[in-house]
């Protein structure tokens, strides 16, 4: 945190928070958060002419950890893809190198979110057993704050506790390991699936048992959400379901939804919704084969739309060269079976699993091209865009380097139009998607709503992240758009969000011109839910390390405190 | 009264193992047993007591002889050296914390140096065949829980890795694997009767150097093609046989070793057996795994690739980008092509383990050693630093062979005034941001590393 | 057509990376602009200058620029990596990388070249009369995408590591070569007129060799469908045919299983 008090004069304020949408004014910052006023001695930076908003939140992306890196290992080429990284201006400065594409460094990655003016980033699944390793690379990323999700879907102790219909036990389980892994909150990941993968077996159905455990996808869920609930945490269970991109899965994706018809959210941290469904766009397909595969991105959002409790991001599909990856291990064995290339999969001893293989989305093949409508269709039927997030699922759909031109083509039908006549099979693609007929064009403030103010209350940051209000923190980009007079041509809104006129993180001038010009003050976010203790889960996870089904010894799972230097951590009592 | 330490990780091989119970001296300065460990780690433990390990730098001099210096001079002399140089090479890295492969590469980049780890004369070309295939792997816990066929190519475990097989893959009774040995068939495939070929239930005597073409037989056999009477010395019968043993198994693991990465071919053995095992998972469930050597050559790989994007091999020259191709930027070949004009030498012996040619070419230049203790490369060079040893007396994270990050802990205090590996590159390089008249970056605030608290756990 | 003659003055003390040496940054260059171009030697950004003699200036574009260089270029590294278009011939022996990325034009090295030469070429042609090391035309590390047109005609021998990730042109080596010939390769045309040690096709897909001498080990994934007739770069031949690698993965043509070919001289 920086001290010291700076002021940003001027510009069209975007605060979907205040309900500001693009009111003239200034923002007032001292020592690193939001204040109402500064003293005249204050730093003053000009943003006449131009939009501020709070800095970004990211509610899903791979950032950090070992499957991430993984991916970078076997990828090479996306390193000789991205060719030259780094300005003359960078390394005059002695800024960090930065090396690859789709699976950027550590270093890229901190520089490429601070240039998009982004202060929070969400790593979305990390393996426990591996935590110190995802701790180390938030540790080496620069400038943004960052928390980690650890999986818990296809979680040993997890599934025998839901079994048995212990929810008590789950959730004591899950503060435990939150607090011994410095994690932030429950991810899923196919959930039972992973588990099966373990003997090269899946659960594709929510009523398909895992083998050897006897529970099913919906009954994770369901007691999941209900762990989550009882112990009141400031995210809500985060999935990604069953059955990730197979042609006809959007009905499966509608009935895990419902999963959260009757759950109530219990928090004291302004979260509404009791799911974050994530990446939807691999989940909204209809058809019954590659053949037949189309958009089913509306009735999907239908749903979405009456249901409150939910919140979603998108998963966009960028038509880029990208690396996927995901703990749906079974899912990637799959996908390498389709593309015949490289394949990575990591297997984690009673927790999870990971697996990564390159993919193209080729914008001459169809498929991809269908995939590219259904991410953008699924943010224009939107309703609600404060429960409706930008993300590519970085860097599974597309690097998290093209959120701006996501940006772009959700504000410009004109942009959506000039890749849709691109098309090699464009009228094979108009029949399988309706985002040609779509004439919404969202604004600034909806992009706002799904970058910054939605993302940050769905996270339970809303204290802090995501807006302009006093007493939050001193996060603020600045872009150059005129909010009075928008450019004509779509390209300058995608280049004005890639570099950020000036992005203030803590208080701090971290990028001046689109170049970074500090490696700021990093922060880990983690949740410390405290609970009395439970001996039924002390005996059972002592047990498995003790006899052996882990492998490594218990004194040295816990993640150490030197590993998470910059800690920012949310800590309550839980109320039974 | 001495204490004993549990839970601690052993600084030897690449299972790592963190089952070790130290008895170490009141004041923390002397081990005096140590329990769990096989013979090799027992005695790495007890070498730290050695009363003639180094406690100073030495340089040398024009006579030839190594002289005692400070501290501040020899990390003067190195900053400067490697700025000068117009391609520094720094190796090595097998035995060292994470923390210090993580420091190193701040000094790599600013002296635009090669950054070479000692996979490249080990597991390197596991890398090349992982870059060009992938890994479908797993933790050692999924194979002790659950492989039911056991599967050892060109690996020796019962002598490199001596805990390997009672803790992870033969022995132990996993969960599912209740039975231990007697749930399991061992396969060896291996040029020479070795202890883990005579434990094993079938040993495949391989003829040297033809790992290419059985796996091969394998996949063809697999595919349910024919293959000709013998391949690489082994009758096509007795291959039917261990292809049906591997589909038939519930979970099938490989493990390979240097057998596979330092015959003919290289990568291409271990690329082979990679497609092998995603062929396997067309019937069953199967994974492979390189017996990586040291308790933390796994780190380099992992700190390197989040860090630059690539695993060992990079070269740093160019300020604008990082550039990898083993066979050019590897360190044997720079060395045996003549190509770089400083060398650094740390946690490594490069003076035993290179090629004479090389060694000569090295020794033209600038030569420094970065080592607890003495060592070959120490001996040849002109500069020996020494620092605390990781796992012993220095915490840190290191990396198993199955890539999970284990928490080491320090058993002693270090000798006095002697830094760890990473202390010293930070000092190296404030020391090269002086002398460049730059400010020095450091991502986060540098929290204090030594003897963390060890946290209660539950 | 202009010719820049580039006389080696210097030998490096370490490696000079002579990346500039191609047709394309050349054009339009007078003999002085030539001169000052850059490379790296080590971390040291050098200019052409400080190791060639320049005489000579470059035509207006790529395909009107002859480069010549007249000496021994052993530690010079890229000469005609990423061209398009025009000539260059040294007149010596060249380092690693020799036309690499080139999608046009020729290269013509009279010595011998080290590895990596015509790495993930896509067009053009690159003649060497000596002898190469290894990985000619191959994939860069981790690419699925290697060599996918032109020529690379060595007249000498090759080392390992020939066309791997193959998926188009042609690589013919005259004499013999070590192992590894298009492993993982998707396409092209490998022909090797004198003998392989083996490895031969491991891992293939599709695509073709041609090994004119003996093959020492044969992989065994490979079975002798029929014996034909061909012609291989203008010689007609009484060849056997095998198809492989039986072990690997193969695509479908019309319903039809499509194998990689090999074709060694017919059995007696």
């Amino acid at each position: 945190m920086a001290q010291g008090e700076l002021i940003i004069k001027g510009g069209f304020i975007v605060d979907p928070t205040r309900k500001i949408n693009g009111d003239v004014g200034d923002v007032a910052i001292k020592d690193g958060k939001i204040v109402e006023k500064v003293s005249s001695s204050a730093k003053v930076i000009d943003a006449k002419g131009k939009v501020v908003m709070a800095g970004g939140v990211d509610v899903h992306a791979h950032v950090a950890g070992p499957k991430v890196n993984a991916g970078r290992l076997m990828r090479p080429e996306d390193k000789l893809r991205a060719g030259t990284c780094r300005s003359n201006m960078a390394q005059k400065n002695g800024y960090r190198m930065e090396s690859g594409f789709s699976i950027p460094s550590t270093f890229k990655t901190g520089y490429e979110y601070a240039r998009m003016g982004y202060a929070f980033v969400m790593e979305a699944a990390m393996p426990p057993l591996l935590a110190p390793h995802t701790h180390e690379e938030i540790h080496d990323t620069p400038i943004i704050d960052e928390a980690a999700l650890p999986v818990f879907g296809n979680n040993w102790f997890v599934m025998d506790y839901i079994r048995k219909g212990e929810v008590e036990n789950t959730a004591a389980y899950i503060a435990w390991l939150l607090k011994v892994t410095k994690g932030y909150g429950v991810k899923v990941v196919n959930p039972g699936g992973t588990a099966a993968w373990a003997w090269g077996l899946n659960c594709l159905g929510l009523n398909d048992r895992v083998p050897y455990f006897e529970v099913t996808p919906a009954e994770i869920m369901t007691g999941l959400m209900e762990a989550n609930e009882y112990l009141g945490l400031p995210h809500s269970m985060h999935v990604h379901q069953n059955d990730l991109g197979n042609p006809g899965n959007y009905a499966i994706t509608i009935d895990s939804l419902k999963l959260a018809e009757g759950i109530k959210t219990k928090n004291k941290f302004g979260r509404e919704q009791v799911m974050h469904s994530t990446h939807l766009q691999f989940h909204s397909y209809g058809g019954e084969g590659w053949g037949t595969f189309c958009s089913k991105a509306k009735e999907v959002m239908d749903y979405v739309n009456k249901t409150k409790n939910i919140t979603i991001d998108l998963g966009c599909v960028t038509l880029d060269e990208t690396t996927t990856m995901t703990a749906d291990g079974p899912f990637e064995h799959h996908l390498h079976g389709l593309n015949h290339l490289k394949w990575t999969n990591v297997d984690v001893e009673m927790e999870t699993a990971a697996g990564v293989v390159p993919y193209v989305y080729d914008p001459n093949i169809k498929v991809c091209d269908i995939q590219w409508a259904i991410g953008l269709e699924l943010a224009l039927y939107a309703k609600d865009m404060d429960r409706t997030f930008i993300t590519t699922d970085h860097p599974n759909a597309g690097p998290f380097t093209r959120y701006p031109r996501v940006i772009k083509w959700l504000m410009s039908k004109q942009a959506r139009d000039a890749v849709l006549n691109s098309f090699k099979h464009k009228d094979k693609v108009l029949d399988a998607i309706s985002l040609h007929t779509i004439k919404r064009e969202l604004s600034l403030f909806e992009i706002a709503q799904m970058t910054r103010a939605g993302p940050a209350k769905c996270l339970g940051l809303g204290a802090y992240y995501g807006g302009l209000a006093p007493g939050m923190l001193g996060d603020v980009a600045i872009y150059d758009l005129n909010f009075k007079d928008m450019p004509r041509d779509p390209e300058k809104i995608e280049a004005a969000f890639q570099r950020a006129a000036c992005f203030v993180k803590s208080g701090e001038i971290v990028v001046k011109d689109g170049e970074v010009v500090s490696n700021g003050h990093k922060k880990t976010v983690w949740v410390n839910a405290k609970m009395p203790e439970n001996p039924q889960v002390t005996r059972d996870v002592t047990q498995a390390f003790t006899k052996g089904t882990y492998t490594m010894d218990i004194r040295n799972y816990p993640v150490r405190d030197y590993l998470a230097p910059h800690p920012f951590v949310i800590e309550y009592d839980v109320e039974a | 009264m001495p204490k004993l330490i549990k839970g601690v990780g052993c600084p030897y091989c690449g299972s790592s193992c963190d089952d070790i119970e130290v008895l170490v001296s009141d004041d923390e300065t002397k081990i005096l047993e140590v329990h769990n460990a096989c013979i090799i780690g027992t005695n790495l433990f007890h070498h730290a007591n050695d009363p003639t390990r180094p406690k100073l730098p030495r340089m040398r001099q024009p006579d030839g002889s190594m002289k005692e210096v400070t501290y501040p001079e020899a990390i003067d002399w190195m900053a400067k050296t490697m700025l000068k140089a117009k391609k520094p090479l720094i190796y090595g890295f097998g035995s060292t914390n994470c923390e210090g492969m993580s420091a190193v590469a701040r000094i790599a980049e600013k002296a635009g140096a090669v950054l070479d780890n000692c996979a490249t004369i080990c597991h390197g070309p596991s890398f090349l065949a992982i870059f060009d295939n992938g890994y479908p792997s797993c933790t050692l816990g999924e194979a002790k829980n659950r492989a039911d066929v056991v599967v050892f190519w060109g690996c020796n475990p019962m002598h490199a890795h001596p805990r390997h097989t009672s803790r992870y893959s033969i022995f132990p009774r996993g969960y599912f694997t209740q039975k231990g040995q007697m749930q399991r068939t061992v396969l060896c495939i291996d040029p020479r009767e070795t202890d883990t070929a005579k434990l094993a239930d079938h040993h495949l005597m391989i003829d040297q150097g033809h790992d290419y073409e059985l796996f091969d037989a394998f996949r063809t056999v697999l595919r349910g093609f024919d293959i000709p009477e013998t391949v690489a010395g082994i009758p096509r019968e007795k291959i039917k046989e261990a292809a049906e043993i591997m589909k038939k198994a519930k979970f099938c693991m490989i493990f390979f070793g240097m057998g596979c990465t330092h015959t003919d071919g290289r990568n291409h053995n271990i690329d082979a057996a990679i497609s092998l095992t995603r062929d396997l998972n067309e019937h069953t469930k199967c994974s492979i795994m390189a017996m990586r050597g040291h308790y933390n050559i796994a780190g380099p790989g992992q700190v390197w690739s989040w860090q630059f994007g690539f695993p060992y091999c990079i070269d740093l020259t160019k300020g604008s980008h990082a550039h990898m191709n083993p066979g050019e930027t590897s360190s044997v070949d720079l060395a045996m092509r003549d190509e770089v004009d400083c060398f650094v030498n740390v946690g490594t012996d490069a003076g035993a383990h290179f090629p004479i040619q090389a060694v000569q070419h090295l020794k033209k230049h600038p030569f420094i050693a970065i080592d607890p203790n003495f060592c070959m490369a120490s001996e040849i060079a002109d500069l020996h630093i020494p620092v605390r040893i990781a796992g012993v007396d220095e915490p840190g994270v290191v990396y198993r062979m199955d890539n999970v990050p284990i928490q080491f802990r320090a058993v002693i205090k270090g000798l006095p005034g002697v830094p760890s590996d990473e202390e010293l590159f930070d000092m190296v390089y404030e020391r090269m941001c002086e002398l460049t008249n730059t400010q020095p970056v450091w991502l986060a605030a540098k929290a204090d590393r030594k003897y963390p608290e060890s946290p209660a756990v539950i | 057509m202009a010719t820049v003659t580039l006389k080696p003055i210097k030998t490096p003390e370490l490696i000079f990376e002579g990346y500039s040496i191609t047709p394309d940054n050349f054009a339009g260059k007078t003999a002085a602009q030539i001169a000052d171009l850059p490379g790296h030697e080590g971390k040291i950004l050098m200019r052409l200058g400080d190791f060639f003699e320049i005489s000579g200036n470059a035509g207006e574009t790529a395909a009107d620029t002859n480069i010549v260089i007249t000496g021994d270029c052993s530690r010079v590294k890229y000469i005609g990596a990423r061209m398009t278009a025009g000539t260059v011939t040294v007149n010596g022996n060249a380092d690693m990388y020799v036309g690499g990325w080139m999608k046009g034009g020729k290269v013509h090295i009279k010595g011998n070249m080290d590895s990596f030469c015509g790495i993930q070429m896509e067009g053009g042609e690159l003649i060497c009369d000596g002898d190469a090391k290894n990985h000619v035309g191959c994939a860069y590390r981790g690419d699925w995408r290697g060599m996918k047109g032109g020529t690379i005609r060595i007249r000498g021998s090759a080392g390992n590591d020939i066309g791997t990730f193959m998926l188009g042109g042609t690589i013919i080596i005259e004499k013999d070569a070590f192992i590894h010939v298009s492993t993982h390769a998707e396409g092209g045309t490998v022909i090797i007129k004198g003998d392989v040690e083996g490895r031969v096709g491991g891992q293939m897909v599709k695509g073709d060799m041609y090994v004119l001498g003996k093959i020492k080990f044969m992989m065994p994934g490979y079975q002798k469908v029929d014996t034909v007739e061909k012609e291989v770069d203008g010689v007609t031949y009484k060849l056997d045919h095998y198809i492989g690698d039986l072990g690997e993965r193969h695509g479908k043509s019309k319903g039809q299983i499509v194998y990689a070919n090999l074709y060694v001289p017919a059995a007696a």
